[in-house]
């Protein structure tokens, strides 16, 4: 039986749970603590919540028609030169 | 798709701009953060593409190789305008707690290191705090504030979603960097998102 993990702990091992990298023994001793501490709960929620909603942050799709214009002409410049 | 980059196919230069420009640009955007300069960070580094495809040798994927090169030139820049920290050292700095220390019993405490009180849940927020723009907002503005290390990092896995391995060998970062870098910067990410929804000092 390993000691136990503390709140302050666990809020450190986050990530690292998450990402699947904690060794067997401290995936076991953070998911212990997960079932009793509804605090850590809460904060391990929170910490997906905030992946969740940052991935939704928004994002340029695509270039702007002058841009892809310009990179074209570099191309064609280049593609000449190269000849 | 680089075979007939080489052969100065203009389609596979399309479909390539179209795959990753939009991408080069956001990944410059974290680095250097004045649209203007970002755009002649991707124009310089296609440039570069252009140069450097009769020797690309396939020993990263195209997506890493492309990166890097983006990568390199918006170091240079920023580094050259002094107007982001360099980065050389994407190295992680001193120790900072997820959570601060004060929020936890101390050593001599009722229960030491367990919550002095429990984080409030975000699903008893203010139904206004529901609004989505306005999260964003504030998720923006907290990545803005971010080390640029820990920004970039969690630009890419979280904003664009790479998977760990991907940023790893574009940042040229270790695994354990990496997770402590996107570590550091969920936490803080969290914290505004606490004091956002429920006004709370954690």
């Amino acid at each position: 039986m390993s000691v136990e993990l503390t709140c302050q702990e666990l809020v450190e091992l986050v990530t690292a749970y998450l990402e699947e990298g904690l060794s067997a023994r401290d995936r076991d001793r953070f998911e212990r603590h997960l079932s009793y501490c509804p605090g850590c709960v809460t904060y391990v929620e929170q910490i997906r919540e905030t992946v969740r909603l940052t991935g939704e942050q928004a994002r340029e799709e695509t270039l702007a028609p002058e841009a892809r214009t310009e990179l074209l002409a570099a191309f064609r410049t280049w593609k000449h030169a190269a000849l | 798709m680089l075979v007939a980059l080489c052969a100065r196919e203009e389609r596979a230069f399309v479909a390539l701009v179209d795959a990753y420009g939009a991408g080069m640009r956001r990944f410059a955007l974290t680095f250097v953060r004045t649209p203007a300069v970002a755009d002649e960070v991707v124009q310089e580094a296609w440039l570069a593409v252009l140069s450097g495809v009769d020797r690309f040798e396939g020993r990263s994927s195209v997506k890493t190789w492309l990166f890097r090169i983006v990568s390199n030139i918006a170091k240079t820049r920023a580094v050259r305008e002094a107007r982001t920290v360099p980065f050389s050292a994407l190295e992680t700095d001193h120790e900072e707690p997820a959570v601060p220390a004060d929020r936890f019993f101390g050593p001599d405490g009722k229960y030491p290191g367990g919550w002095i009180e429990f984080p409030q849940s975000w699903s008893e927020r203010p139904e206004v705090k529901l609004e989505a723009a306005e999260t964003r907002a504030v998720i923006a503005s907290a990545i803005e504030t971010l080390p640029p290390a820990q920004r970039l990092v969690i630009s890419l896995r979280d904003v664009e979603g790479w998977p760990a391995g991907e940023v790893c060998n574009v940042l040229d970062v270790s695994e354990t960097n990496q997770r402590v870098l996107l570590h550091r910067a969920r936490s803080k990410v969290r914290a505004a998102l606490q004091r956002y929804f429920v006004g709370e000092g954690s």
